[in-house]
C-alpha cells in the first residue's frame, strides 16, 4: 500500500490506514496524547487529501481491529447488507462526501448506504467534512424512534429531564422533576444518574419516576443509569423500567473496561423487549463520548473519531430509543477547549446519523476545560440546526451529582422557541392539556414547580 | 494510635486555634452608607452566600411556602425563574460567579510566602505550563531532572513517612486547607512516634508523582495533598493520595485517598488525624489501597 501526496512540493507519506486516520483528523488533545495526531497543519491537510482517494472498501479491509481479535468489529462487520456495499465499496472517502451533500441524494438514500456502512467508512468521510459540512449533512438524515413519545421527527427537539442530586435524596430528584416538567423538559426520557447504583437504589428511583409519570399521565419514559446488570436485576425483580441502559466503547478492550460485552448487551436487550413497561419497539438508551477506548489504554493506536464511529455501529443492534454523547465530559486532555468540544459534538452527531441512530447530543463541559456556557449553548444552537434529537436538561445547566455543567432547563424551549421546533407531539399535547405551552410557546404558568403541589 | 488519640490531637489543635483567634480583633464595623448627594450609589451585597441562594428568582409562584420547601431538598438551581424561556439575569449572574471563581483557581498560583510559611521549598513537574498540564496528565505525574537533583540534596532519606504537596487542580484548595492541616500531620506523625521525611511543594503536579518522589527518597508511606478538580463555585475542595512504598508501577489500586477536604466538607483538622490513622495502618500491615482493604478484613 502507498499513501503519498505532495504539497507545495514537500512530499506526504503514511504508512498505513491506521496512521493516514489519525493524521487526517481535525485537532484533539486526545490523539495529541496519543500520539497518533498530525505533527503540522500542512501534514493533516496531506492526510486528508489522500484519505479523500481512499476507497471504502479498504476501509471495510482495515478495520481498527482485526475481525478475529475484536467482537465490535465482528458486530459492525456482521451487520453489512453486501447487496448495498457492492454498490458503493468502489467510491472514494471524497465521492462519499459529495454524495452525502448533494442535493439529488435524498434522506431515504442515505439511510439505505447507512446499512452498508462500517464506523471506519464513517469517521473516513467526517474527517473531510467541515463544521457547516457536518451540519448540513446531518440534517438531511432523519433517524426516528418510537418508546412511549415519537422522536427524531423533524421539526421536533426533545430534552432529557436529568433531575440527579448528590444523596439521591427522592424529595430532592422529585423537585427536580417537577421544575424540569413546568418549562418542558422530560419529552425524551426523565433519566437519573444514582450516585448510589445498588439494585436497591435503583429500584426505588424506578419506582419514584413511574409513580409521577402515572400520576400526571406524562407521555415519557423512565430510566435509572446503574450499570446494565443492575438494571436487569431489576427489571427481573418486577421494577418498572422504560428505558435500558449502558455506557458504550468501540473496542471490545475498552467495553471490558466497562464491565460489558456483547453477549451481555443481547440479554440486556432481550429482557428489556421482554419487561420494559412502555410500548417500544425502542427501549434503549445509550451514552458514548470520544477517548473512553483511549483512557482504557483499549485503542489499539487508532484516533479517537474512529473508535467513537465504531460504537454507533455497536449501538445500531440493539435498536436504541436515543442514543447521546456526552462529548466534553472527559476533560481537557482528551478535548482541550471549546473549538474541540464543538468539532467533536458536531462530528458524533453527524456520525450518529450517518450510521442511522436517534441521536442526541449532552452538549457539555468540565471545569478544567477551556469552556463556557456561551460555547455549549452556541454549540447546541449548531446542534439544532443540524437536527439534534434531544438535549439534557439539568437546573441552569450545573448538575452538583457528576461536578459537570450542560444544558439548562431553560435551553430546550429556548431553542425551540428561537428556530421554530416543537417538544414531541405526544408531549407537546400533554404541555398543552396541563396550560403549559401554547402554540409552541411557554404560557405564563410555565417555569413554577409548585404547580405539581397538591 | 488509636481512635482516642486522634481526637485528642484534634482536640489540642483546636484549643490552639481558639486561643490564638481570641487574641485577635473583632472584624471592624461596616462603614457607614455614603450619603446620597446625586451620585449613583451601588453597593450590594454578596449574591453568593447561602442565603441569597435559597431566595427565588420565580416571581410569583402558585405556592410560595411551597416553592421554598422544594428549594430546600436540593442544592441544584431550581426556583430560578425565567425571562421569556431564558433564565433571569441574577441566576445567570450567579451561575457567572460561580464558574468563575473555579476558572480562576484552576490557574491560580500557589502564593509563594504562604509556602515558605509552612517551610516547603518549590519543585516541578515535566509538564512546563498549565496548558501543557491539562493536556499531558503523563508529564504531571514524573519530575524533571533538576527537580530530583533537588530532592536528593535537600530530602532525609528513608522516612517513615515522606508528605509532599502539589497544585493539582486547585491552588486555591492548597493555600485554603494547608496551613489548617500541615499541623495535625505533623503533630500527629510525631505522636506516633514515626519519622517524618522533608517536605517541599510541586508545581503542576499529579497523584502519580508518588511513585517518581519514592525513587529518590524512599520512605515507608508517601502522601501528597493536592487540590481537587473544583466544583462550580467550590474551588477550595483538597484531597490526599498516599500509598505504602509506592514504586514506578504502582496504581490507583495500590494507593488510598481520602477527598473532599475544606470547611465544610471533610474538615481539614480531623482528616489530618484521619491521614494519621490510615499511614499507621499502612504500616501496620505493610501495603496499601485494595490489598490493605483485604489484609484488614482478614483480621477481621
Amino acid at each position: 500500500m502507498l499513501l503519498r501526496t505532495k504539497l507545495f512540493g514537500k512530499t506526504y507519506e503514511f504508512r498505513d490506514i491506521r496512521e493516514l486516520m489519525g493524521k487526517a483528523n481535525e485537532p484533539k488533545s486526545g490523539d495529541e496524547l496519543a500520539g497518533v495526531a498530525a505533527e503540522s497543519v500542512s501534514e493533516r491537510v496531506a492526510a486528508k487529501y489522500v484519505l479523500a482517494e481512499v476507497p471504502l472498501e479498504i476501509l471495510r479491509q482495515n478495520p481498527a481491529v482485526p475481525y478475529d481479535e475484536d467482537e465490535v468489529t465482528r458486530v459492525i462487520d456482521d451487520a453489512v447488507n453486501e447487496t448495498i456495499y457492492n454498490e458503493i465499496k468502489h467510491w472514494t472517502v471524497g465521492d462519499f462526501r459529495e454524495w452525502i451533500l448533494a442535493d439529488t441524494t435524498t434522506p431515504e438514500q442515505i439511510r439505505r448506504v447507512s446499512n452498508a456502512l462500517t464506523g471506519e467508512m464513517v469517521a473516513a468521510v467526517t474527517k473531510l467534512m467541515s463544521n457547516l459540512d457536518l451540519i448540513y449533512g446531518a440534517q438531511k438524515i432523519h433517524v426516528t424512534s418510537h418508546c412511549v413519545n415519537t422522536a427524531g421527527m423533524p421539526g421536533t427537539l426533545a430534552s432529557r429531564l436529568q433531575p440527579n442530586h448528590p444523596t439521591d435524596s427522592p424529595e430532592g430528584i422529585r423537585a427536580e422533576i417537577y421544575e424540569g416538567l413546568s418549562y418542558g423538559s422530560g419529552d425524551a426520557v426523565i433519566g437519573i444518574n444514582p450516585v448510589d447504583d445498588s439494585l436497591g437504589s435503583t429500584m426505588r428511583l424506578l419506582d419514584m419516576t413511574y409513580d409521577i409519570i402515572q400520576e400526571w399521565n406524562i407521555p415519557t419514559q423512565n430510566c435509572v443509569l446503574a450499570h446494565v446488570t443492575t438494571q436487569m436485576q431489576a427489571m427481573k425483580q418486577g421494577a418498572p423500567v422504560g428505558l435500558v441502559f449502558q455506557s458504550l466503547a468501540g473496542t471490545q478492550k475498552a467495553n471490558e473496561s466497562f464491565g460489558i460485552d456483547v453477549g451481555m448487551m443481547d440479554e440486556a436487550y432481550e429482557l428489556a423487549k421482554k419487561y420494559c413497561w412502555p410500548q417500544g419497539p425502542n427501549f434503549m438508551y445509550f451514552e458514548t463520548g470520544q477517548g473512553s477506548a483511549l483512557s482504557a489504554n483499549a485503542h489499539n493506536g487508532w484516533d479517537q473519531l474512529t473508535l467513537e464511529a465504531r460504537i454507533y455501529g455497536f449501538a445500531k443492534r440493539y435498536h436504541p430509543y436515543q442514543v447521546n454523547t456526552v462529548v466534553g465530559f472527559i476533560g481537557p486532555e482528551y478535548l482541550y477547549d471549546a473549538v474541540q468540544i464543538s468539532r467533536a459534538g458536531l462530528e458524533d452527531h453527524f456520525m450518529g446519523k450517518l450510521t442511522g441512530i436517534p441521536m442526541g447530543v449532552d452538549a457539555c463541559y468540565t471545569n478544567h476545560a477551556r469552556a463556557t456556557q456561551n460555547d455549549i449553548e452556541s454549540l447546541a444552537v449548531q446542534l439544532t440546526a443540524a437536527g439534534c434529537n434531544y438535549f439534557m436538561g439539568v437546573p441552569m445547566g450545573d448538575d452538583v451529582m457528576l461536578a459537570y455543567q450542560c444544558t439548562s432547563y431553560h435551553d430546550a424551549p429556548s431553542l425551540r422557541q428561537t428556530l421554530g421546533l416543537r417538544p414531541l407531539p405526544e408531549f407537546e399535547a400533554w404541555m398543552e392539556g396541563m396550560g403549559l405551552m401554547k402554540n409552541g410557546i411557554l404560557t405564563e404558568k410555565a417555569g413554577d414547580p409548585t404547580i405539581f403541589l397538591k | 494510635m488509636q481512635e482516642s488519640d486522634i481526637q485528642a490531637i484534634v482536640e489540642a489543635v483546636l484549643a490552639e486555634i481558639n486561643r490564638q483567634q481570641s487574641g485577635s480583633p473583632a472584624p471592624a464595623a461596616a462603614p457607614p452608607a455614603p450619603t446620597a448627594n446625586g451620585d449613583l450609589v451601588i453597593d450590594l451585597p454578596d449574591p453568593t452566600t447561602l442565603e441569597a441562594r435559597r431566595t427565588p428568582g420565580l416571581e410569583h409562584p402558585a405556592n410560595p411556602d411551597g416553592l421554598r420547601a422544594l428549594m430546600a431538598t436540593t442544592p441544584t438551581r431550581i426556583g430560578v425563574g425565567r425571562a421569556g424561556p431564558r433564565p433571569r439575569t441574577k441566576a445567570t449572574l450567579l451561575f457567572l460567579a460561580d464558574h468563575g471563581v473555579t476558572q480562576d483557581a484552576l490557574f491560580h498560583e500557589v502564593d509563594p510566602k504562604m509556602l515558605e510559611e509552612m517551610g516547603l521549598f518549590t519543585v516541578e513537574s515535566q509538564a512546563h505550563d498549565r496548558q501543557e498540564y491539562l493536556k499531558r496528565p503523563d508529564l504531571g505525574r514524573v519530575l524533571t531532572e533538576e527537580s530530583r537533583q533537588i530532592l536528593r540534596e535537600r530530602c532525609i532519606k528513608n522516612p517513615d513517612v515522606q508528605i509532599f504537596v502539589g497544585d493539582g487542580l486547585s491552588g486555591a484548595a492548597i493555600e485554603h486547607n494547608l496551613p489548617k492541616i500541615m499541623p495535625v500531620l505533623e503533630q500527629g506523625i510525631k505522636a506516633a512516634g514515626l519519622t517524618m521525611g522533608t517536605p517541599f511543594f510541586v508545581k503542576n503536579a499529579r497523584v502519580g508523582l508518588l511513585n517518581d518522589v519514592n525513587a529518590i527518597v524512599d520512605a515507608k508511606v508517601v502522601a501528597v495533598l493536592i487540590g481537587e478538580r473544583p466544583g462550580l463555585a467550590r474551588a477550595e475542595s483538597m484531597s490526599i493520595y498516599m500509598g505504602y512504598r509506592p514504586r514506578p508501577d504502582s496504581t490507583d489500586a495500590n494507593r488510598d485517598a481520602i477527598c473532599n477536604i475544606y470547611d465544610g466538607g471533610f474538615n481539614p483538622l480531623e482528616a489530618g488525624a484521619f491521614a494519621v490513622q490510615l499511614i499507621q495502618k499502612m504500616i501496620q500491615y505493610g501495603t496499601s489501597g485494595v490489598d490493605l482493604k483485604l489484609k484488614e478484613g482478614e483480621n477481621g
